[in-house]
């Protein structure tokens, strides 16, 4: 089909109507964001009464005052948020594709059924095991731990992930395990060798979604880190809005615009496999 | 024969050995970590707890505690609000900007690169901060709003504009289902519009007869996932009310009446069987989806 509008008149307004569009609603949702940055770089006296993005008077002391403004520095809550981070980031990559091959190559007694718990999982509102979890894991001492935010990512908790990896798993061919099968490889040797390498892009969504929720999860991390010295960003972010009670605006922005760089480079460097990600499987 | 089929049940018991052997982890976390915790809450439900002395059985004393309990008719109210304008209203944007990139258009990566990047941020707690200001007195929104000369209220401050504010955070993070409407847009057969072209249909008549009969199942999808998501909203809520769900509970989100119960009262009861209403509320709002998805949700396989 010949695409149509290619030089007549009406049809170069038109498309010229819609980037008109489409940048003027990509304006109105960055500029809070572009606001935010420009303002951790003006004098608090100005910050509400500018609204523009280039700052005229430069402040550059609200990121070392931030940095410097909680009970330890920004540098603590960082270090703790990259531990959970890591954690979760290793227990979800191994967990969920060592659960994912089962589901989607073996043949085993019990697979159907446990394959529909693991879907009814998707659907359990978090709230509701995380009051007996919190008393399990306050009982046998973990509060005050990282250990309830990452040890049950080794169990393949994160449904959401196992699921991604069965369809990735599912669409690939068998005749590369058949093959292996023959030239004598056992199952762990396929996993390892045979389908974890050409599984990259599953794993790179599984691994840049598990980034971004655990860089930004906030309940869990409230309820089981109340220590100063063992809180994450977030949770030290929001102490900072309790603490400066509106007193410094441009460090509070200062240290919003620290704790969303992470996330920011993770969009930079994965967005390809963010968006497959997404459109395949409805993540959000 | 026999010696074939011993063959294949030894490779199958291998078969089988090492499928339990990866599933371990999973088994494991079911019955720890989800399951067995599920099934606890449940108990729990029906008792007096504060984490402090033993689990006290009330029987169905929290159940009747939510009738009467008019700040928990508040939450729902609100959580219902939000979830109810919040979702269609997002769809609506999402499913509108997917049409208006569709087609071929030049640059297309980078608007959806920028669309999509408050999905990923929206949950943060800095975003949440930096929405208190944006809506605050002195904030962006009213700025720009005194550029026109009006006054706007402070949106955070006020029981009646608090939650809007909540909105459009929500709105805001449009940019996910706008990918996955662009991939299912991608799904629709060139040959249905060329036939429907063919038939003298105009581009709205192709809209409405073509290309939303063939969305409604992503339709269908993003709004069930957007509504079990936006009933458990927590952090935004939390973060724009400085934790209180204020002002006068207007922006009392369930989730953040239920964490100040389990956290901030120490009611763990009657915080599990806050949690097991939400269970039910939830799977409800699913079933009734799903019952009302066979009149408008169109599957092109006769389904």
């Amino acid at each position: 089909m010949p695409r149509r509008g290619g030089g007549t008149g009406t049809g170069r307004i038109r498309r010229l109507v819609k980037h008109v569009m489409l940048i003027l609603v990509g304006t109105v949702m960055i500029y809070p964001l572009l606001w935010m940055v420009a303002s951790a770089f003006k004098p608090d006296a100005l910050i509400f009464r500018d609204p523009s993005l280039l700052p005229t008077d430069i402040d550059l002391s609200h990121f070392p005052n931030g940095w410097s403004a909680l009970a330890h520095p920004f540098s603590v809550y960082l270090l703790n948020s990259a531990i959970v981070v890591l954690g979760a980031l290793i227990g979800n990559l191994v967990s969920c594709s060592m659960t994912a091959y089962a589901f989607a190559r073996l043949r085993w007694r019990g697979r159907k059924v446990s394959f529909a718990i693991m879907l009814l999982t998707l659907m359990v509102p978090i709230y509701v095991i995380l009051v007996p979890q919190y008393v399990a894991f306050s009982q046998i001492g973990w509060v005050n731990t990282f250990l309830p935010l990452i040890v049950p990512k080794f169990l393949a908790t994160d449904a959401f992930f196992v699921f991604l990896m069965v369809q990735f798993f599912r669409g690939l061919p068998r005749e590369l395990d058949e093959a292996a099968k023959i030239d004598g490889a056992g199952y762990w040797r396929i996993f390892f060798r045979i389908l974890l390498p050409i599984s990259v892009p599953a794993l790179a969504t599984t691994a840049i979604f598990t980034f971004v929720w655990t860089w930004n999860d906030f309940f869990a991390q409230l309820i089981y880190l109340t220590k100063p010295e063992m809180q994450t960003a977030p949770v030290a972010l929001r102490n900072f809005v309790d603490a400066t009670a509106g007193a410094s605006w441009g460090s509070l922005f200062a240290m919003s615009i620290v704790t969303l760089i992470p996330v920011f480079i993770v969009f930079l460097v994965g967005q390809k496999y963010l968006v497959k990600g997404i459109a395949t499987t409805g993540l959000k | 024969m026999t010696k074939t089929g011993r063959r294949m049940s030894a490779a199958a018991r291998q078969e089988e050995r090492a499928a339990w052997m990866l599933m371990a982890p999973w088994f494991l976390g079911v019955v720890a970590v989800t399951l067995g915790p599920l099934l606890a809450s449940l108990y729990l439900s029906f008792t007096d707890y504060n984490l402090l002395s033993a689990p006290e059985w009330v029987g169905l004393e929290n159940y009747a505690e939510m009738l009467r309990d008019t700040r928990l008719h508040k939450a729902l109210a609100v959580t219902a609000t939000y979830t109810f304008v919040s979702v269609p209203l997002m769809l609506a944007v999402a499913l509108a900007l997917a049409m208006l990139l569709n087609r071929g258009i030049k640059g297309l990566a980078f608007y959806r690169s920028v669309y999509y990047l408050p999905s990923l941020l929206g949950g943060s707690v800095a975003v949440g901060v930096l929405w208190r200001q944006v809506f605050g007195i002195e904030g962006l929104v009213n700025q720009f709003l005194g550029l026109f000369g009006i006054e706007g209220p402070g949106w955070i401050a006020n029981p009646d504009t608090a939650l809007i504010s909540l909105i459009l955070l929500h709105v805001w993070t449009f940019g996910s289902s706008m990918v996955i409407f662009l991939a299912g847009l991608r799904q629709i057969p060139e040959h249905l519009y060329e036939a429907a072209a063919l038939d003298g249909a105009s581009k709205r008549e192709q809209f409405r007869h073509v290309t939303v009969p063939m969305l409604t199942p992503i339709i269908f999808f993003n709004m069930v996932l957007g509504i079990i998501n936006s009933f458990q909203t927590f952090t935004q809520a939390f973060v724009v009310s400085g934790g209180t769900g204020g002002p006068s509970d207007s922006t009392l989100l369930y989730s953040l009446y239920l964490y100040s119960e389990a956290f901030g009262r120490l009611h763990m009861g009657y915080a599990s069987a806050m949690a097991w209403l939400l269970v039910v509320i939830v799977g409800v709002l699913t079933a009734i989806n799903f019952y009302f998805s066979k009149r408008w949700v169109f599957y092109s396989d006769g389904n």
